[in-house]
């Protein structure tokens, strides 16, 4: 059930160049099905900014009822929230995420660019939960940028990649996977349109799973701004509920 | 609930309040959060005879205080909504306003002709304001005499009476109300959005695909209220009005400029319960007003001499 309440900030801080990290409390974790899904968040209590944001789940903990957030404060909207403190207004948990039952083979590989990497976390936790191998691809701009390394390292090997060349390997998540040569049986992607379309190609082998961006009016399926093309009969899906997870091959890119 | 309780042609409502129309869908969505035989009516997504699949992304963008949209008429046809999204419907106590949108004059007549029919919609809303169709759509609601024409074509197939949304995009908005009333249409909606856009800083180019979209949310709320205000003074047709409402006291200043009823859009999207939250502070407000009927307020702005009446 998607609930909308006023969440417990716990902690807010800065981990990464202009990257916030958000813990929150409240019955709301209750709701979550799947590592993936999103929150819409409404920053303040104001006309402006007016819309919601909509932020992954990073990771939650459903015995403390909390889930951590971790996102990028450059505009007006996020910037704000990265000052908030006391309570929050948050719609969620929204859309279907990255399935992790009855996954077949022994090697996951994750590939996050920038902050599409937030919800591979608890993705990565749960394969490994269920014994599966798991391998990182993190792509960032630059070595100010980067977060999560040694969380992602407690679960298995991780590949950084910047843009700049500053730390890591020098250029995208898909150089990287080519250079080392990554094999898995199954990938899980999320990031910028450009990197998804070339994960695809990449491991065009192997099943594969794709989170999607796009920006939102309602976040629950009924104002159609999320749409993103698709191939088969509908033509369009919406990101905010038929995703923002879909299954490789089913986006049309370009 | 009898200070809320109102009637207009077609239309025996609980309330005065529905949400507005593409801020909606067909209900689905929000009835997750609430039973919507709460509501006063509901205008539906706009209905074209085959199915749209709208404009390229991104289809929205945030602005001051309001957002831009070019959804572009996105929906599932008339088979469809006749055959789906209606019956899904009928399961609430909810009279439905049905959105009828075209790029063609026999489209709109055909759309009419059949969604009229439907037993739970209880009136048309003539959708002839879209600002992100090309062909027709807006012209159909610039031209007073083109809208004139539509009205009564529609009007002469509908078995339910015909409302006709107006957009601010217009030098006289007061000309096209009074050209859809002598068309015969039986009340107003208004307004649907103002076209504007908003460019990328960095590479000077529009955000929205489509380039141009259409403006709604608090930010357009004054420009609606004086529009209100003047076609109240100068047709006796009934209008539900739209633009930036948010709160009950918005919905107050839309009766007082001359409304008979008031739709939300874009506030649905911030708050989902913003429509029940609405009808109950509506209520305490007029008590607290010591109102006798939410229709006692109607036109205070420009009655003579009944202002002092309360003490708003
Ligand atoms: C399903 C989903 C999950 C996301 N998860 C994360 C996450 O975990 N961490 C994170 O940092 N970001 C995430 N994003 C992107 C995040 O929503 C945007 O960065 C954020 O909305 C930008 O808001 P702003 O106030 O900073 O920017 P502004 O420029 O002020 O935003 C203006 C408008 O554009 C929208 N917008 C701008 N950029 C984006 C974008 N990239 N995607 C969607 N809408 C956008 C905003 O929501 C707002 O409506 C996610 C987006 C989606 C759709
Ligand atoms: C995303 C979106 C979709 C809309 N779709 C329609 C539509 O299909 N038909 C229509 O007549 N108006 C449509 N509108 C206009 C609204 O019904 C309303 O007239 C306008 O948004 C002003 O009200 P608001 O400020 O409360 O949103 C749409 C508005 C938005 C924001
Ligand atoms: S954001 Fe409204 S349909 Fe997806």
């Amino acid at each position: 059930m998607i609930k909308v309440e006023k969440m417990k900030i716990l902690s807010q801080k800065e981990i990464a160049e202009y990257i916030y990290e958000l813990e929150l409390q409240g019955p709301l974790v209750d709701e979550i099905s799947m590592p993936g899904q999103f929150v819409h968040i409404k920053v303040k209590k104001a006309n402006d900014p007016l819309l919601r944001r909509p932020i992954s789940i990073s990771s939650y903990d459903k015995n403390k009822q909390t889930m951590t957030l971790i996102y990028r404060a450059t505009g007006a909207g996020t910037i704000e929230l990265a000052q908030q403190t006391g309570d929050l207004n948050v719609m969620g948990p929204l859309g279907s995420g990255f399935p992790v039952e009855d996954v077949k083979g022994e090697t996951a590989v994750l590939i996050g660019g920038g902050i599409g990497v937030p919800p591979l976390y608890e993705c990565s936790k749960q394969l490994k939960a269920r014994g599966k191998k798991v391998i990182h691809i993190l792509g960032f701009e630059s070595a100010e940028a980067v977060f999560y390394e040694d969380k992602f390292k407690a679960l298995g090997p991780v590949y950084i990649t910047t843009a700049d060349g500053s730390y890591g390997t020098k250029g995208f998540v898909t150089d990287a996977a080519a250079q080392f040569n990554i094999k898995a049986d199954i990938f899980y992607a999320c990031g910028p349109v450009p990197m998804l379309n070339a994960v695809e190609k990449l491991f065009d082998k192997i099943p594969g799973y794709i989170s999607m961006e796009q920006r939102m009016g309602c976040g629950i399926g009924a104002c159609l701004a999320c749409v993103c093309a698709v191939n088969g009969p509908e033509l369009y899906k919406k990101v905010c509920t038929d995703g923002p997870v879909f299954p490789k091959g089913e986006l049309v890119y370009g | 609930m009898d200070k809320l309780r109102i009637s207009l042609p077609g239309l025996e409502l609980k309330n005065p309040i529905m949400p507005a129309s593409g801020c909606f869908g067909f209900g689905r969505e929000y009835s997750q959060f609430y039973d919507l035989s709460l509501l006063g009516s509901i205008m539906v997504k706009a209905t074209t005879l085959e199915q749209r699949l709208g404009n390229p992304v991104p289809r929205v963008a945030e602005t001051s205080s309001g957002m831009l949209n070019a959804i572009g008429l996105q929906n599932p046809g008339l088979e469809k909504v006749m055959n789906t999204e209606l019956p899904w419907l009928s399961q609430y106590d909810l009279p439905v306003i049905a959105n009828v949108a075209g790029s063609m004059v026999e489209d709109y007549v055909e759309v009419a002709k059949n969604i009229s029919r439907a037993e739970n919609v209880h009136a048309l809303e003539l959708n002839i304001s879209c600002p992100n169709v090309k062909e027709g759509g807006i012209a159909f609601g610039t031209d007073p005499e083109v809208a004139k024409e539509l009205t009564a074509k529609v009007k002469a197939v509908s078995d339910v009476p015909v409302y006709v949304k107006l957009s601010p995009n217009v030098a006289d908005i007061k000309e096209m109300a009074l050209a859809v009333e002598a068309g015969g249409a039986d009340g107003l909606t208004m307004i649907n959005t103002l076209v504007g856009m908003r460019l990328d800083h960095r590479t000077g180019k529009p955000v929205i695909a489509n380039k141009t979209g259409g403006l709604s949310g608090p930010a357009i709320k004054p420009v609606a209220l004086r529009m209100v205000y003047e076609v109240s003074q100068v047709t006796n047709l009934p209008i539900i009005a739209m633009g930036g409402i948010s709160s009950a006291w918005d919905v107050i200043d839309f009766i007082s400029a001359g409304a008979s009823a008031a739709a939300v859009g874009t506030a649905n999207f911030v708050n989902p319960f913003v429509c029940k939250e609405i009808i109950e502070e509506l209520q305490a407000i007029l008590d607290e007003l010591e109102v006798e009927h939410i229709h006692d307020l109607k036109g205070r702005s420009w009655k003579v001499g009944e202002t002092a009446n309360y003490r708003a």
